[in-house]
């Protein structure tokens, strides 16, 4: 390593680290303590929108619902990218078997992203949305305004060139390293990322086209590319704890996402039944992704079974439950609250009601969230110089782990019971009520929303204390 | 999983599976771009209703409503809002904002002038031609 690249990571670990097998996997440190904080921001704000819901005049107008709720969304975007950089600058060196192209690029774009993520926040809070739209070129190439694309075009010009950035120097790494299946998959799931984003520049005066490319950002992320990455790392996390032939672990990944994408990619007509668009996507959608919870289900036997099958006892046993809960909670909320709604003759009636808030939420948090958790959980004591925690902060993680994932679990629950109210009067009685007196019939499942909502910002405090509890290791 | 299914075997399914079935997508969403006028002959997509696109967009209303579906959850769908209401009623109500009625939700104020108003009402008017497949199942929304 050049005198420049050790100067570019944080000193006292540059030196005593043993734990991590490449110096320059310490550049992952940053991101993970940077995707944790925005999460709580997350949180935040999504407490403050819950707590709108059935308490409106909160906050207004200083922080009206739509200001709030694009930065619980911005946010989870944002900290989502930052784990994922973060696991891949730790993974890509550690599979390719050599430092870091660029450990000192990786640092500058650090600063960047967070920096101009921080100011997309404060933009969004402290001006009106339009008069931040017309300072930063929207008027040039309008593409705010749209479900989690609400950036100014400067943001998004620089996460392209983040996202540039990053893919270039783990593309500079893999090129001249080892090239393992799982380093191959992560690094396709990540150019996929960069490249559907480019999608969020296409803005058709059209509508129908709108909407419809829209999806090539938003599906195409979550039931495409975003899937690889998350195999990806699952992939190399079973790997590490379980010790098991990585033949058969890379089969399996290679079986996953092969699953995803061939179901996925048409599964992207399940958004194009009522759009304007013309009615074979009903049947071609329908059938597509009734498909796509296969790759989900089989993501949670993989876990499984590797788990079973393992040859070491890793003391890190917090990771190894991210690593299972992942698969299971990507189960529920993506295959089996994503199935509920996907069949067209369902979706008819369930189309933009809670019951997709309900699906959004498990399948966000128990796919990515949890596998991004995963990663921090058993790289962050590798990156602080030890295998695992002390039995006392696993012991904490733990518990936040089954806090924050019952939450979720009863967050989903309320919503869902909310959707049912919101069918059956405003979409299927013969003398349908309006959409705000329907609402008044839900609130006390919002209340019990916002109630599992604490409860989760709970889970979240206990994880993050988690991180500064000391003890005897446990080893 | 039997030996003699290998990884090799499990890479070509997935790069073949996921190059053929892309190849279909991009297939038919050429041939949806190509329907998509005729599919919705009835949508009038006038100069107004471009300029009112853009408003829709810079005053974030996707961050309470839907459009046909999409969007927020917090407030009505709009989609259908110029069949439901009217052009005067929209107008009325957007100079109304907020009600200020304690606990209900609100809605802020966009002082939006007069030929404002007229290109958003365009954009709604547009958004309800849009040839659905009778989405949604009842005027409400
Ligand atoms: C981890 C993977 C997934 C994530 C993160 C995810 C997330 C989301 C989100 C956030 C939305 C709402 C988008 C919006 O309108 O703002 C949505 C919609 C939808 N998702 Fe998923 N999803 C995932 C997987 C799936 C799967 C596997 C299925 C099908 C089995 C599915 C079916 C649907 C359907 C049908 C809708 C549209 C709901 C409506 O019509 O309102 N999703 N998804
Ligand atoms: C304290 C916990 C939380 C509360 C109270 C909360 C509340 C909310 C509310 C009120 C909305 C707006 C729904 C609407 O459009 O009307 C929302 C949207 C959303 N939240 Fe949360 N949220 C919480 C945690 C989370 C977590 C942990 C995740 C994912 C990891 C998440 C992901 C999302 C997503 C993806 C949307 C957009 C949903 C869609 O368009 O379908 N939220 N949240
Ligand atoms: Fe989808």
């Amino acid at each position: 390593m050049s005198n420049a690249t050790v100067a570019a990571l944080p000193a006292s670990k540059a030196t005593v680290n043993d734990q991590i097998k490449y110096r320059s996997q310490a550049v992952a440190k940053p991101y993970f303590v940077a995707a944790i904080g925005l999460f709580i921001g997350q949180i935040l704000f999504g407490l403050i929108i819950g707590l709108q819901y059935f308490k409106g005049d909160f906050l207004f107008p200083a922080i009206p619902f739509g200001t709030a709720r694009m930065v619980h969304t911005n946010l989870l975007i944002v900290w989502l990218l930052f784990g994922f950089m973060g696991a891949g600058y730790f993974l890509i060196p550690e599979e390719c078997e050599r430092e870091l192209y660029s450990p000192k690029l990786a640092i500058i774009t650090f600063w960047v992203f967070l920096v101009a993520g921080a100011l997309t926040i404060v933009g969004y809070l402290g001006l009106p949305y339009n008069v931040l739209a017309h300072l930063t070129g929207n008027d040039l190439l309008p593409t705010m305004g749209r479900g989690y694309l609400e950036q100014p075009l400067i943001t998004k010009v620089g996460i392209v060139l983040v996202a540039l950035s990053f893919l270039f120097n783990l593309s500079m790494t893999l090129l001249s390293g080892r090239k393992t299946s799982i380093s191959i998959v992560m690094m396709l799931g990540l150019w996929g990322l960069a490249i559907f984003f480019l999608f969020s520049f296409v803005n058709p005066n059209n509508l129908v086209l709108d909407k419809y490319f829209w999806w090539w950002v938003v599906h195409l992320w979550v039931e495409g590319v975003w899937e690889l990455i998350m195999g990806a790392m699952l992939a190399f996390v079973l790997v590490k704890v379980t010790g098991v032939d990585r033949e058969i672990i890379e089969k399996w990944l290679y079986l996953i996402i092969a699953m995803t994408l061939i179901t996925g990619i048409i599964g992207t007509g399940h958004h194009y039944f009522w759009i304007g668009t013309p009615g074979y996507w009903q049947l071609l959608g329908s059938v597509f992704s009734a498909l796509e919870p296969v790759p989900f289900f089989m993501m949670t036997v993989f876990a499984f079974n590797m788990v079973k099958r393992r040859r070491r006892e890793h003391p890190n046993q917090a990771a190894t439950l991210w690593a299972l809960g992942t698969g299971v909670m990507s189960f529920l909320g993506a295959g089996v609250w994503g199935f509920l709604g996907t069949l067209s003759v369902v979706n008819y009636y369930t189309h933009g009601t809670q019951l997709t808030a309900a699906h959004g939420h498990m399948a966000f948090y128990g796919a990515y969230a949890m596998v991004v958790l995963t990663m921090i959980s058993y790289t962050m004591p590798l990156l602080r110089g030890r295998e695992a925690n002390s039995a006392a902060a696993q012991k904490l993680e733990k518990t936040a782990f089954w806090v924050m994932t019952l939450a979720i679990v009863g967050i989903t629950l309320s919503l869902t019971a909310a959707a049912v109210t919101q069918v059956s009067l405003q979409r299927l009685s013969a003398s349908p009520l309006p959409f705000m007196e329907t609402q008044q019939h839900i609130m006390p499942m919002y209340w019990a929303r916002f109630g599992f909502g604490l409860c989760f910002f709970t889970g979240l405090m206990m994880y993050v204390t988690s991180f500064f509890v000391t003890g005897k290791r446990e080893s | 999983m039997s030996a003699s299914f290998t990884k090799s075997t499990a890479r070509n399914i997935f790069y073949g599976g996921s190059v053929f079935f892309f190849l279909i997508f991009l297939g038919l969403t050429v041939d949806t771009t190509m329907a998509v006028p005729s599919h919705n002959a009835k949508a009038q997509l006038t100069d107004a209703a471009v300029r009112g696109k853009k408003i829709w967009e810079t005053r974030n209303c996707a961050g309470c409503h839907t459009l046909i579906g999409e969007g927020a959850f917090f407030a009505p769908e709009l989609g259908n809002v110029y069949v439901r209401r009217g052009p005067e009623f929209i107008k009325g109500w957007m100079k109304a904002m907020p009600t200020n009625v304690p606990g209900r939700r609100q809605m802020p104020q966009f002082n939006l002038n007069d030929a404002q108003l007229d290109d958003l009402v365009a954009f709604l008017k547009y958004s309800s031609q849009i040839n659905t497949n009778n989405w949604p199942p009842n005027i409400e929304g």
